[in-house]
């Protein structure tokens, strides 16, 4: 399914990451994802909470650099093998990968993927039907 | 060491009277020639008969930078283009440059003038000088050039850049007189070093450094690694160049060549006149220039000037080492910077905010200049590498619009700080 992703500047000084985080924290936000890229300058904080909404109102409350980006969101079987499958059927689609993070809940023998693609529409479409797709549970999905 | 022992050293009376009727004489061309000085004077209700001497000169009008944009590029020409017989130019605040004509005369007076300034640091004709201000556009390489060729001094004209070279050069031609600027005087030193050679393997003796503003510290520093006599010398392209003044062997202040140069100094807030020992802005005006002559420039540049007789015999008013500026130019490898420049960059691309600022460092005796520029909502990506490109387009903008290499860091919206007036655009972290 595709679920709305926030972004968030990070300047590479110390204390950046703790700010973000205690803005969430002051709105009772838990994380259900999340990974940083990096380059010398500064990185890209990528955030997958349960009311994207409500969280980009409070970061740019917070004078940050915030962006919404829908991303695709799937469940993926938790043993070799489980996102290979998947990530074969967006190549074969002709689909390019932008970035990928992703991690596993051993105690539901499942994975959650989260992919930014170039074409997310289509993305969708192979996936679909799939039960690797997240479905039924609307934008505000809960993890 | 004299160049020219009449006029260095002329009595103060003879040389008033040699200023007045050339500044009479310039006044009355202008009027004449450039419709910009005539509407500036007519607004003023004044004639040129009116400018009867040099305390009347108070009475014209100043002319700034911004007269010059005005008038890009020949507006303020007071000869026939066909007379000129080279053009330079300095970076200008909006992207254009600022012009400046010479006549054949015109490039004979600065010959002249910096002929003075090499011998008085010790050239002569057996001297071997090594250029290393940069040529082409920039008056600083051609200025000492032809200084250097009046002299009769074997020119080395190696221009800027490639320090291992410059000294492979200096070592093999037995170069007697550096000339370039302070900052690039001491690289040259570093690179000695690590070359792992020392100053003795040189023939070096004494170097004149301008361009940029430097400290008593730097100079000593220069003269120590270089085992040299650091002379400083001023000048800039609006007035003639390199050559509006320079120190003698007493380093104690920098001789006007004021029978071509009239100065004054300013209160840059009042535009008064200040007299001796008191500090204000320095103002030049050409009472000999054909192309393209300047009547009361405001250099921007603080200095304090004294009459007080120089134990090198020299009656040429002298200037204090450059205090700083009035306006909020930088100074950055020689090459004028306005934070203003970088804001229309910046506002030109259509992406950033008008938040922005600029750090300057030096490191290895270098300059190096960062601007950081606040992202903003409709820039920001969540996509690493289009930030990137961002930054090098910004990159590569300011860099062909200011002349320096600028590196160019995102930094986040709101970090800059903000100020209730005048916004602190620059940070410069250099110790000179």
């Amino acid at each position: 399914m595709i679920i709305k992703q926030i972004s968030v500047f990070l300047e590479n000084k110390p204390g950046t990451l703790a700010e973000v985080l205690s803005v969430l924290d002051r709105h009772n936000i838990n994380l259900r994802a999340m990974s940083v890229a990096d380059t010398a300058d500064f990185g890209i904080l990528r955030l997958v909470v349960n009311e994207p909404d409500k969280v980009e109102q409070a970061l740019k409350g917070a004078s940050l650099a915030v962006k919404t980006t829908p991303v695709l969101a799937m469940k993926v079987s938790d043993k070799p093998g489980g996102l290979l499958a998947e990530v074969k059927k967006l190549t074969t689609a002709g689909i390019n990968i932008e970035y990928v993070y992703a991690f596993a809940a051993p105690a539901a023998e499942e994975a959650r993927v989260v992919l930014k693609v170039d074409d997310l529409a289509k993305a969708e479409k192979v996936l679909k039907g799939d039960k690797a797709a997240e479905g039924g549970e609307g934008p505000n999905f809960y993890w | 060491m004299f160049w020219n022992k009449p006029i260095e050293t002329m009595n103060r009376p003879e040389l008033a009277a040699v200023q007045t009727t050339r500044l009479r004489d310039t006044i009355d061309r202008v009027y004449r020639q450039v419709p910009f000085f005539r509407s500036r004077m007519q607004a003023a209700g004044l004639l040129p008969e009116d400018i009867a001497s040099l305390e009347d000169l108070a009475r014209l009008p100043f002319t700034t930078k911004q007269d010059m944009r005005d008038n890009y590029p020949y507006g303020l020409f007071a000869v026939p283009l066909a007379e000129i017989v080279r053009i330079h130019a300095s970076s200008g605040t909006t992207g254009k440059p600022t012009v400046v004509g010479y006549t054949k005369r015109d490039i004979g007076i600065w010959s002249e003038v910096m002929a003075r300034t090499l011998t008085a640091a010790g050239a002569n004709r057996q001297s071997f000088i090594q250029v290393a201000y940069g040529y082409g556009l920039f008056t600083g390489g051609l200025g000492v050039h032809y200084g250097a060729e009046l002299v009769g001094a074997s020119v080395i004209p190696v221009s800027s850049g490639n320090t291992a070279r410059q000294i492979m050069l200096m070592k093999d031609f037995g170069t007697t007189l550096l000339a370039c600027t302070p900052s690039y005087a001491l690289y040259i030193a570093e690179t000695l070093g690590e070359m792992g050679l020392e100053p003795k393997d040189l023939s070096l003796r004494a170097g004149v450094f301008g361009a940029e503003p430097w400290s008593e510290r730097m100079r000593k520093e220069i003269e120590e690694r270089l085992a040299i006599k650091a002379i400083d010398i001023y000048g800039l392209s609006e007035i003639i160049g390199p050559g509006v003044a320079s120190e003698c062997e007493c380093q104690d202040g920098l001789h006007i060549n004021e029978d071509h140069f009239y100065p004054e100094i300013i209160n840059p807030q009042t535009g008064e006149t200040l007299p001796d020992g008191e500090k204000g802005e320095l103002v030049l005006t050409t009472i000999t220039k054909e192309g393209m002559p300047m009547i009361r420039y405001r250099t921007r540049d603080l200095t304090v000037l004294t009459h007080k007789p120089c134990a090198c015999g020299r009656t040429l008013v002298r200037m204090g080492k450059v205090l700083g500026r009035s306006d909020d130019m930088l100074i950055i490898r020689g090459v004028n910077v306005f934070p203003s420049q970088v804001e229309t960059v910046l506002l030109g691309l259509g992406e950033t905010s008008p938040y922005y600022q600029l750090i300057v460092d030096r490191e290895d005796n270098l300059d190096k200049l960062t601007v950081l520029v606040e992202v903003t909502e409709s820039m920001f990506s969540d996509e690493v590498r289009r930030l990137e490109t961002l930054e090098h387009k910004i990159e590569a903008a300011l860099g062909s619009v200011l002349g320096v290499t600028a590196q160019v860091r995102l930094v986040g919206p709101k970090s800059i700080e903000r100020s209730e007036g005048k916004a602190k655009r620059v940070i410069d972290n250099r110790k000179l």
